[in-house]
């Protein structure tokens, strides 16, 4: 199947809660509602002719223009050999999605990754704790309005310029180079005395 | 023999929580497993990673879209080739550019000496962790040579930085076809003196057999791939299925694991399925340099691509399974959002639900078996 064929199915069953398939520009997708995503993940899955049991990707992209987070799926079905794109729209401020765990396990740890790092929270989920970053890490570092703290625990994460340190140290060399020169001569003593003009001839 | 390590493994008191890693020889990089045990038998292991994390899909928004190639060797660094591919595959889609067939041939031919080199580190690794310590070098010493290869073709060893958005950087130099092929009679020889040092060795198939079974279901449920996938019993791989690049010129079989040694989907298929596949490997190598076309080994591309806005997902098969890369642009010169979906990440979250009543020894096998590489879990 196409994945027109497959949402036509969708659209036949779910109406409204499925929007319609975007414009083919690469691969299209379909934005579903995020109180109707647990009942079509469960129908794609289990119904005969769809199939699709392979989660293969599960991710998250920002949009702070739109004031969005969209949490893209991507399905296959190694049976059919066909696949979908679904995207569930979620409040940046407070983003929550239900979870697809009890459809495909390998939803799981895709889903924590998620909330590890662009804070989308997934009910349902059994075991949803950060997975990549520390348990007491602040922010979730692939949203785009995400600022370093400067530090965990004392270990800076950023870094200064390495040229400015650089710079320092050549201008230290530099002053070093500077004081422990020999002092220069004196002028007077390095120049030999030009000889003395001869005495103008006393005119007669 | 199942229920009574169970019931064994049920609160008695005298569980103990042990730290396994995030340094330890067996884990294959910085990985820990907090280990719920009552003597030998795990009540559970928990996988802990992201020791190694770098944010590279963050690293991915910064840089440019050729910028970031150097960066992907750095998920994989064991199997540097398709992190490669992937990305440029990705990319390619969003600019709609045709890569040259030369190019397709050096890619395939690059990348399926990679996939011999990654599965010597595994087979060789697994060996290791289960306590022969021999095929490791035998290992190690047929992937040294395929390293010099590779250094022939594009100056590294280990992260290639190889492919380009369009093609692939660098021609094969002079006489390295010969090169490879000599190296490819000398190899499939050496596959025989593997099996016979290693595979079929009695300690060895008792020792995996029947060990850490992962039932075909289980294995699409959790979403387990390439190898790990096919040890299971399912019959998918991307190269002779939905086939990128020049694969649909070539002609390989797909090997699938069959209980060998007790069970479909042990430890042991897992092993042998990679063992099957480098002799494959071997042979695409041969077809793709015997055909290789003349011509381009670049497409014509901009030196800042500005793809108009979209998405693309890749999927190539890599050495640990498919690889997924979802490249988002919004018609700039940097990509918008960079995602690399890796089989060893999904490979981890299966460790949890079927330790329970394992021995610990078996976790070694386990993970060995599953191939995990800890900077492609954590990236």
């Amino acid at each position: 199947m196409t994945p027109t064929e497959i949402h036509e199915r969708l659209k036949a069953k779910f109406g409204e809660a499925v929007g319609p398939l975007s414009e083919p520009k690469i691969d299209p997708f379909a934005v579903v509602k995020a109180d109707a995503l647990v009942e079509v993940c469960r129908f794609l899955k289990a119904t005969a002719g769809l199939e699709l049991d392979f989660c293969q990707d599960l991710t998250a992209v920002d949009w702070p223009k739109k004031n969005v987070i969209e949490v893209v799926y991507h399905l296959f079905s190694y049976k059919h050999r066909h696949g979908i794109v679904l995207k569930v729209e979620a409040d940046r401020a407070a983003p929550v999605v239900p979870s697809v765990e009890g459809v495909w396990k390998a939803a799981n740890w895709m889903e924590r990754e998620v909330y590890d790092l662009f804070g989308v929270s997934f009910t349902g989920h059994p075991d949803l704790r950060r997975v990549l970053l520390p348990d007491d890490w602040v922010g979730h570092p692939l949203r785009k309005d995400y600022q370093e703290a400067g530090g965990y625990h004392g270990i800076p994460n950023i870094r200064e310029n390495p040229l400015v340190e650089l710079r320092r140290l050549d201008e230290v060399k530099i002053a070093a180079a500077a004081r422990n020169r020999p002092p220069p001569p004196p002028p007077a003593a390095a120049a030999p005395p030009a000889p003395a003009a001869p005495p103008a001839a006393p005119k007669a | 023999m199942s229920k009574l390590i169970l019931r064994r493994a049920g609160h008695t008191g005298e569980e103990m929580l042990l730290n396994f890693g995030p340094q330890h020889p067996s884990t294959h990089g910085v990985i820990n497993f907090i280990v719920d045990t009552d003597g030998e038998v795990m009540k559970k292991a928990i996988p802990d990673v992201g020791y190694l994390h770098r944010s590279i899909e963050k690293i991915g928004e910064v840089t440019g879209y050729p910028g970031f190639m150097p960066y992907t060797d750095r998920i994989d660094y064991v199997a540097a080739m398709f992190a490669n591919e992937g990305y440029a595959i990705a990319v390619e889609k969003l600019l709609k550019v045709e890569v040259p067939a030369r190019a397709q041939y050096l890619r395939a031919a690059s990348c399926e000496l990679c996939r011999i080199a990654s599965h010597l580190v595994s087979v060789g690794t697994m060996a290791t962790d289960i306590g022969a310590t021999t095929p490791l070098v035998h290992a190690l010493r047929e992937r040294e040579r395929i390293n010099d290869l590779i250094e022939a073709l594009c100056g590294a060893r280990l992260t290639y930085n190889y492919h380009r958005i369009g093609g692939v950087a660098f021609d094969m130099p002079t006489g390295w076809k010969d090169q490879v092929l000599a190296f490819l009679d000398h190899f499939e020889s050496m596959l025989t003196e593997f099996d016979r040092l290693i595979t079929y060795n009695e300690i060895y198939l008792k020792r995996l057999g029947s060990v850490a079974v992962i039932p075909r279901e289980l294995a699409i449920d959790y979403g387990l791939v390439g190898p790990n996938l096919r040890g299971s019993g399912v019959d998918w791989d991307l190269r002779r299925d939905a086939p990128y690049g020049a694969y649909k010129d070539f002609k390989f079989d797909v090997p699938v694991g069959k209980g060998l040694a007790g069970t479909v989907g042990d430890a042991f298929d897992r092993y042998h399925v990679r063992i099957l596949e480098m002799k494959q490997s071997s042979l695409i190598v041969r077809q793709a340099l015997e055909r290789m076309p003349e011509g381009e080994i670049m497409a014509k591309v901009q030196r800042k691509p500005k793809p108009e806005a979209g998405e693309a997902l890749s999927r190539v098969e890599s050495a640990r399974g498919e690889m997924a890369y979802y490249v988002v642009s919004d018609g700039t010169d940097k990509a918008y959002r960079v995602r690399a979906r890796t089989g060893s990440y999904l490979a981890m979250g299966i460790i949890e639900d079927i330790s329970p009543g394992m021995m610990i020894a078996d976790l070694v096998a386990l993970i060995a078996s599953l191939d995990v590489v800890a900077p492609e879990i954590d990236r």
